[in-house]
C-alpha cells in the first residue's frame, strides 16, 4: 500500500511528467548559474538571509505592530484577519463600500490559499488573474501547481487548446500568439476594473513599503489603471527595513527564475499622494494569520522563513516526479510538505502524509535562501504524526526491530543464526529494509562475517 | 541546528561499522579497517554495537528509535573518536541524534558523542588532513555523493580523495544533486517516485560510461545495484572504503 503522493505520481502522463520534470530540471539550474556566477559564496548570503528572517519572526509581535503604525501613516489602511474567512469578508467589505464590480488580481498565494476568487464570485464580483500564468489556470479551471510557475505541469499545446475553447482564438502554440492574445484580452480588464488586488513579497516594517516583484508588469498595471489597491499579506512576509531589501531581492529573484533582478519591482508606500498624477486612491493592507502564529509557536517556526522562490519544489526529485497537485495544497514541493500540515490547524491528520514524501535527500535545504532546514522539519512532522497515533498506509512498525537493536545480545544471535540458517533474520533488519526485500533483490547476507574477521586477527596478532 | 565544531581527532578510532555492512557488506568493514590502518590509525570495534537507530527516527517512530540510539550513545560513551563508512549513519551521530533528544536528559551526551563522530572521507580529509591518496587505480570512476553530505563541510572530501589517486579518472554524473531514491522506508511507501529517482541515476551513469560506481553510503550502492540488476543492466558498485583500500593494494580495473 503506497502513499497518496505515490499514488498520484503514478497516475500522471508521461507528458505532464516530462513538462514538470524538465520545467523544474531547467529552473534549478538557471538559479544554480546565477547565484554561484555572480556570488562567491552564495551560502554566505542565504545564512545571513535566513539569520534576518529568524530574527524578524522572533520579534514579529513588534514588527508587526511598527509596521502597521507606519502603513497607516503612510496613508494605507490596516487590517488583521484571523483565518480565510475573515480575510475575505475583508476585502469584500472594501469592495461594497466602493461599490466595485470588476477586480484585477496580481499574482497571490495568499490569495489562493484563502480562496478568495470563488468566495467574491459567489457575491457577485468580476475577478481576473492578470499573471499569465494564474490567467491561464483560471481559464482552464485548474489550480496552480508552482508557487512561481503556476502551470509547469501544461505545455504549450494544452494552453494553446484552452485558449481555443475559451474563444481567445484559433489553435496557435505559439509562444508570442498565446503571449499577445492574453495581452489583449487582459488590457481591456484593466481599464475595466474597479480595483485590485495584490500579495506582497516584503514589507519593510521600518518605512511600511510593500514590495512586489513580478515579470509580466501586471501588478503594475493594475495599480495604474484602478483606485483602490488591497494587499493580501501572510504575516511572515516582514523584514525589519528597507536595508534588508538588498539581501532578499538579490536571492528571491536568483533562486527563483535564475534572473538577477526579476523585471519590475515596486515599492509602494502607501495611495497615490496629492502630487502624484495617478495611482489607487485607497489602499487597504490585509495581513493574514491563517495557521501561522500556530506554527510560529512550534518546533517548525524556521518554514515561516520562507519567501516564495520555489527553489526547493525545482530541486526536489518527489516533486519532479509527482507534481505540485499531489500535495493537494496551494504551497507544494517541499516548503508545502511543511507549511501545509501546520497551517491546516486541527485538520492536521488530513495532511500528515505530506511530510513523509520526501526521502529526506535534504537537496531542498541545500538550495533554500532564508536557509530553512526543510528536512529536520518533515522528521519533526513526522514525529508529531506518529505521537498523534494518525496511520500512515503500509508503514511497517517498528517495535520488534527497536527491542533487537537496543539488545546486543539479542542482535548478535540474529546475526549469526541468519548466517547459519542462511536466510535473513526478519527482526534484524529495520522493517523499512524487511518490506524492501519485497521489491528489490537483497544482496547476500553474511551476518557477523566482519566480526569473525576481526576477532580472528585480532586475536593473531 | 549547525554542525559541530571539531578538533584534530585522536588515532585512536572505534568503528561503527553500520548495520547494512554487519549484516551484508563485511567487505566495506574490512575495507575500512585496513584504510584507517594504513593511516596509524588503531581501530577498535565495539562488540556491543547494533544500529544507529535511523530508521525508526525516520519512520518518525521516535519512542522506537530513542532506545536504540541510547544504547549508541552507551557503547561509543568512551571512544574517542566515531567512524562510519556510511554519511548517513554518521549524520544519525552528529545531527539526527540531537534532533531525537531535543528537550530529553541525553542530549547533552548526544551533543557530545556528535563532535567525535566521523564519516570516513570526512575523518580522513578534514580529520587527520590527508588530501592525497597513495597506490594506484586505473579506473573510470562515477562517483555518487550521498545526501547526507549535503552542506556539510565534508561535502567534497570523498571527491577529493577519489581525485588524488593515480590513474583513476572521475566521471561526470549528470544531474549529480538528485537523490538515488533510497530514503529507507521512502523506497517502500513511495516505489513509483523512488523508482523513477533510481532510473534517472541509473540511465545517466549507464551514459557515462564508467567502469564503476562509486559511492560512501551502501544504502545508495544497495538500492542502485537492485534496481539494476531488476532492470537487466547489473552496475559494478563499489564503496568508497574499497576504492581506498583497492588503490593502496595497487589492483588494477578488473571490469
Amino acid at each position: 500500500m503506497s502513499e497518496p503522493v505515490d499514488r498520484f505520481a503514478l497516475l500522471q502522463t508521461r507528458e505532464r511528467r516530462d513538462s514538470v520534470r524538465l520545467g523544474s530540471k531547467a529552473g534549478h539550474e538557471k538559479r544554480t548559474a546565477t547565484l554561484f556566477d555572480d556570488f562567491q559564496d552564495p551560502n554566505k548570503l542565504r545564512t545571513l538571509a535566513g539569520n534576518i528572517k529568524q530574527h524578524t519572526l522572533d520579534h514579529l509581535d513588534g514588527y508587526l505592530e511598527q509596521a502597521a503604525e507606519r502603513l497607516e501613516a503612510n496613508g494605507a489602511h490596516v487590517h488583521f484577519a484571523n483565518d480565510a474567512e475573515r480575510a475575505c469578508e475583508i476585502v469584500l467589505g472594501v469592495l461594497k463600500r466602493r461599490g466595485a464590480k470588476r477586480l484585477v488580481k496580481a499574482k497571490t498565494m495568499v490569495s489562493e490559499e484563502v480562496a478568495l476568487t470563488p468566495f467574491l464570485e459567489h457575491h457577485g464580483i468580476e475577478c481576473v488573474e492578470t499573471d499569465l500564468g494564474e490567467f491561464v489556470v483560471q481559464l482552464s479551471r485548474d489550480t496552480p501547481s508552482h508557487i512561481v510557475k503556476p502551470i509547469i505541469h501544461k505545455n504549450r499545446k494544452e494552453i494553446a487548446r484552452t485558449f481555443e475553447l475559451e474563444g481567445l482564438g484559433p489553435y496557435d502554440d505559439t509562444p508570442e500568439v498565446i503571449t499577445r492574445r492574453a495581452r489583449e484580452f487582459l488590457r481591456k480588464k484593466y481599464l475595466a476594473a474597479d480595483a485590485a488586488v495584490t500579495g506582497a513579497n516584503f514589507v519593510s516594517a521600518e518605512s511600511g513599503r510593500v514590495v512586489l516583484v513580478t515579470n509580466e508588469g501586471n501588478s503594475r498595471f493594475s495599480l495604474a489603471a484602478t483606485r483602490c489597491h488591497i494587499a493580501l499579506v501572510g504575516i511572515e512576509k516582514l523584514v525589519p527595513s528597507d536595508r534588508e531589501l538588498g539581501v532578499f531581492l538579490n536571492l528571491l529573484a536568483r533562486s527563483g527564475t535564475g534572473q538577477q533582478l526579476t523585471v519590475y519591482t515596486e515599492f509602494i508606500s502607501g495611495p497615490r499622494a496629492a502630487t502624484q498624477a495617478d495611482g489607487p486612491e485607497e489602499m487597504h493592507v490585509v495581513f493574514l494569520d491563517n495557521g501561522r502564529t500556530a506554527a510560529l509557536a512550534s518546533d517548525c517556526r524556521e518554514i515561516l522563513r520562507c519567501i516564495r522562490c520555489g527553489a526547493c519544489l525545482n530541486v526536489c526529485p518527489v516533486y519532479r516526479q509527482a507534481s505540485g497537485h499531489a500535495y493537494r495544497s496551494v504551497y507544494p514541493g517541499p516548503v508545502g510538505a511543511v507549511l501545509t500540515p501546520l497551517l491546516a490547524g486541527e485538520r492536521f491528520s488530513e495532511f500528515a502524509d505530506l511530510p513523509r514524501a520526501s526521502s529526506l535527500c535534504g537537496a531542498c535545504h541545500e538550495v533554500c535562501p532564508v536557509d530553512i532546514p526543510i528536512e529536520d522539519l518533515l522528521l519533526r512532522l513526522r514525529a508529531r504524526g506518529k505521537r498523534e497515533g494518525i496511520e500512515s498506509p503500509g508503514a511497517p512498525s517498528m517495535g520488534g526491530w527497536s527491542q533487537v537493536a537496543r539488545e546486543p545480545l539479542a542482535w548478535k544471535a540474529a546475526l549469526m543464526s541468519g548466517r547459519l540458517l542462511r536466510y535473513v533474520p526478519e527482526r534484524l533488519l529495520p522493517p523499512s529494509l524487511q518490506a524492501w526485500n519485497q521489491h528489490h533483490e537483497l544482496p547476500a547476507f553474511r551476518g557477523g562475517a566482519f566480526r569473525s574477521w576481526f576477532r580472528t586477527r585480532k586475536s593473531k596478532s | 541546528m549547525s554542525e559541530p565544531t571539531r578538533s584534530q581527532p585522536p588515532r585512536q578510532v572505534s568503528l561503527m561499522a553500520t548495520c547494512l555492512a554487519d549484516a551484508f557488506f563485511d567487505d566495506v568493514a574490512v575495507a575500512t579497517v585496513l584504510v584507517l590502518e594504513h593511516l596509524g590509525c588503531q581501530v577498535s570495534f565495539p562488540e556491543a554495537q547494533t544500529c544507529c537507530a535511523q530508521p525508526a527516527f525516520n519512520a518518525g517512530d521516535w519512542l522506537a528509535a530513542r532506545p536504540v540510539a541510547r544504547h549508541t550513545l552507551s557503547v561509543f560513551r568512551d571512544a574517542a573518536a566515531v567512524v562510519a563508512p556510511s554519511g548517513s549513519c554518521a549524520r544519525m551521530l552528529s545531527h539526527g541524534s540531537l534532533l531525537l533528544f531535543e528537550g530529553e536528559p541525553d542530549l547533552a551526551a548526544a551533543e557530545e558523542l556528535a563532535t567525535r563522530s566521523w564519516e570516513l572521507s570526512d575523518f580522513i580529509v578534514n580529520g587527520l588532513g590527508v588530501r592525497k591518496w597513495p597506490g594506484r587505480l586505473s579506473q573510470r570512476v562515477l562517483f555518487h555523493a550521498s545526501c547526507h553530505s549535503r552542506g556539510t563541510r565534508y561535502a567534497t572530501a570523498a571527491r577529493t580523495l577519489l581525485a588524488s589517486i593515480a590513474g583513476l579518472e572521475l566521471v561526470e554524473f549528470r544531474e549529480a544533486e538528485q537523490c538515488c531514491g533510497f530514503g529507507g522506508t521512502f523506497s517502500v511507501n513511495f516505489p513509483g517516485v523512488s523508482h523513477e529517482m533510481g532510473a534517472l541515476k541509473l540511465s545517466h551513469a549507464s551514459e557515462a560510461n564508467a567502469n564503476v560506481l562509486v559511492s560512501a553510503d551502501m544504502g545508495c550502492l544497495m538500492h542502485l545495484d537492485g534496481l539494476g540488476k531488476r532492470q537487466g543492466a547489473p552496475l559494478r558498485t563499489r564503496h568508497l572504503a574499497q576504492v581506498l583500500r583497492d588503490a593502496l593494494e595497487g589492483v588494477e580495473a578488473t571490469a
